[in-house]
C-alpha cells in the first residue's frame, strides 16, 4: 500500500500501456509481500540485503559459467574447422588422383561440417551476448546492494516506527525489483548455457567418434584409408619406375633389354608395354 | 517515468515521450492475444528501441522502483503472456 500512492498517481497517465505495467505490478506486488511479512521492517532490511549477497554470487556464478560454455564452443569450432579443412584436402587429393567420387564424398561431408560450424557460431554469438549482459547485470546490482547497503545503515540508525515504513519502502522496492529482473536474467543463462552444454556435448561425440555428419552412414576414415591405399599404390609403382630408370641407367649396362625399353623409352616396344602395366594393377 | 527493460536496467523517460510509446502498445496487445510470436517479436523490439532511444539509463546506484517493465527482446509470446498472468515470472524462492 505505501507504494501504490505513488503508482496511482501516475497510473492516469499510463492507462493504455496496461500491459507492461501489469508485469511490473506481479514484481511489485513481490516486493510488497516480503516487506509485509516482517513484524520489524528492519529485520527485512537485513534478511534483504543477505539475500542480495547471495544474488550477487549466483550472477557471478553464472558469468563464469556461460564464459565456460563460450571458450567449450571455441575449442569445437576450431576442431570441427581442421576436420573440414582436412576433408577439403582429401578432396583436393581424390580428384588430382582421378577419384572424382571420392571428392565428391569428401565435399559432402565437409558441408555437413559447415552446417555445424555456423550452427556453433550462431550459438557462441548468442553466449557472448548472454555474458556481457549478465556482466553488465553483475556490475550494476552489485552497486544497487551498496547503495541499499548504505541506505538500510542510515534507516537503522535513525529509525522511528513512524517514517520506517515509508522510508524501508523505497529502498527496499526498488533493489527488489532489480533482484526479481536479475534472479530471471541468471535463470534465462542458465537455461541456456544447460541447453547449449547439452549440443556441445553431442558435437564433442561426434568429433571422438569420427562419425562426422556423413549422409552415406558409412565410417568417415574411409575416405582417408582410400586415399591412403590409392597413394601407397601409386608410391609402389612409383617406386618400380624409379628402380628400374636406376638398372637402367646402370654403368654396367647389363640390364635387360625389355626392362630398359619400359622405364626408359617406352616407344621402342610400344605393343608389350601396355600389357605389363595392365598386369601389374 | 521509469521504464525496465528487463535483463537490462532501468531508463527514465520524459512523461511527453509516453504518447509515443501507447502506439506499440495495440500491437502488441493483439500480438499477444493472437499468440503470433512474429508479429509479438517486430513490435517488441520497435518499443524497445524507442524506448533506449528517448530514455536515459538510471544510474546504477540510484533504488527506484519502475512504473513500466518490459520484457526482454528475445522474450517468447507464450513467455510474455505468462509474466502478466504473473504465472512463473518470480518463483517464491527468488525474492522472498
Amino acid at each position: 500500500m505505501r507504494r501504490r500512492r505513488a503508482s496511482l498517481s501516475r497510473k492516469g497517465c499510463l492507462a493504455t500501456m496496461g500491459l507492461f505495467q501489469r508485469i511490473s505490478m506481479v514484481f511489485r506486488a513481490k516486493a510488497d509481500k516480503a516487506l509485509d511479512r516482517a513484524e520489524d521492517p528492519r529485520e527485512t532490511l537485513d534478511y534483504s540485503y543477505k539475500k542480495q549477497l547471495e544474488l550477487l554470487q549466483k550472477v557471478r556464478r553464472g558469468v563464469a559459467d556461460v564464459a565456460t560454455s563460450r571458450k567449450r564452443i571455441e575449442v569445437q569450432m576450431s576442431q570441427l574447422a581442421g576436420q573440414s579443412d582436412k576433408l577439403q584436402n582429401q578432396a583436393g587429393k581424390a580428384l588430382e588422383l582421378g577419384r572424382e567420387d571420392l571428392a565428391r564424398e569428401a565435399l559432402t561431408r565437409r558441408s555437413g561440417l559447415t552446417n555445424q560450424i555456423t550452427d556453433l557460431q550462431t550459438q557462441h554469438a548468442n553466449l557472448q551476448a548472454e555474458e556481457e549482459k549478465l556482466t553488465l547485470a553483475a556490475q550494476r546490482l552489485q552497486a544497487k546492494v551498496e547503495a541499499f547497503r548504505t541506505r538500510k545503515e542510515t534507516i537503522k540508525a535513525t529509525y522511528t516506527a513512524a517514517e520506517a515504513q515509508t522510508r524501508i519502502g523505497e529502498a527496499f522496492s526498488g533493489i527488489s525489483e532489480e533482484m526479481s529482473d536479475v534472479g530471471l536474467a541468471v535463470q534465462r543463462a542458465e537455461d541456456k548455457t544447460a541447453e547449449l552444454q547439452a549440443r556441445a556435448g553431442a558435437v564433442d561425440e561426434l568429433l571422438a567418434s569420427g562419425v562426422l555428419e556423413d549422409v552415406t552412414g558409412t565410417a568417415k576414415d574411409d575416405i582417408a584409408l582410400e586415399l591412403d591405399q590409392m597413394a601407397s599404390t601409386n608410391d609402389v609403382e612409383l617406386e618400380l619406375a624409379r628402380m628400374k630408370q636406376e638398372l637402367t641407367a646402370g654403368p654396367s649396362g647389363a640390364a635387360p633389354k625389355e626392362l630398359e625399353g619400359e622405364a626408359a623409352a617406352p616407344a621402342e616396344e610400344p605393343v608389350a608395354e601396355p600389357k605389363q602395366e595392365g598386369e601389374r594393377q | 517515468m521509469i521504464v525496465r527493460i528487463m535483463g537490462e536496467g532501468q531508463l527514465r523517460l520524459d512523461d511527453s515521450a509516453l504518447a509515443e510509446l501507447n502506439r506499440f502498445d495495440d500491437q502488441l496487445g493483439e500480438a499477444i492475444e493472437s499468440g503470433d510470436d512474429e508479429k509479438f517479436r517486430s513490435a517488441l523490439v520497435a518499443l524497445l528501441d524507442a524506448v533506449r532511444a528517448s530514455g536515459t539509463p538510471v544510474p546504477d546506484e540510484e533504488l527506484v522502483d519502475s512504473d513500466l517493465v518490459l520484457p526482454y527482446a528475445e522474450a517468447h509470446v507464450d513467455e510474455v503472456r505468462a509474466m502478466l498472468t504473473g504465472d512463473g515470472l518470480i518463483p517464491e524462492s527468488r525474492t522472498s
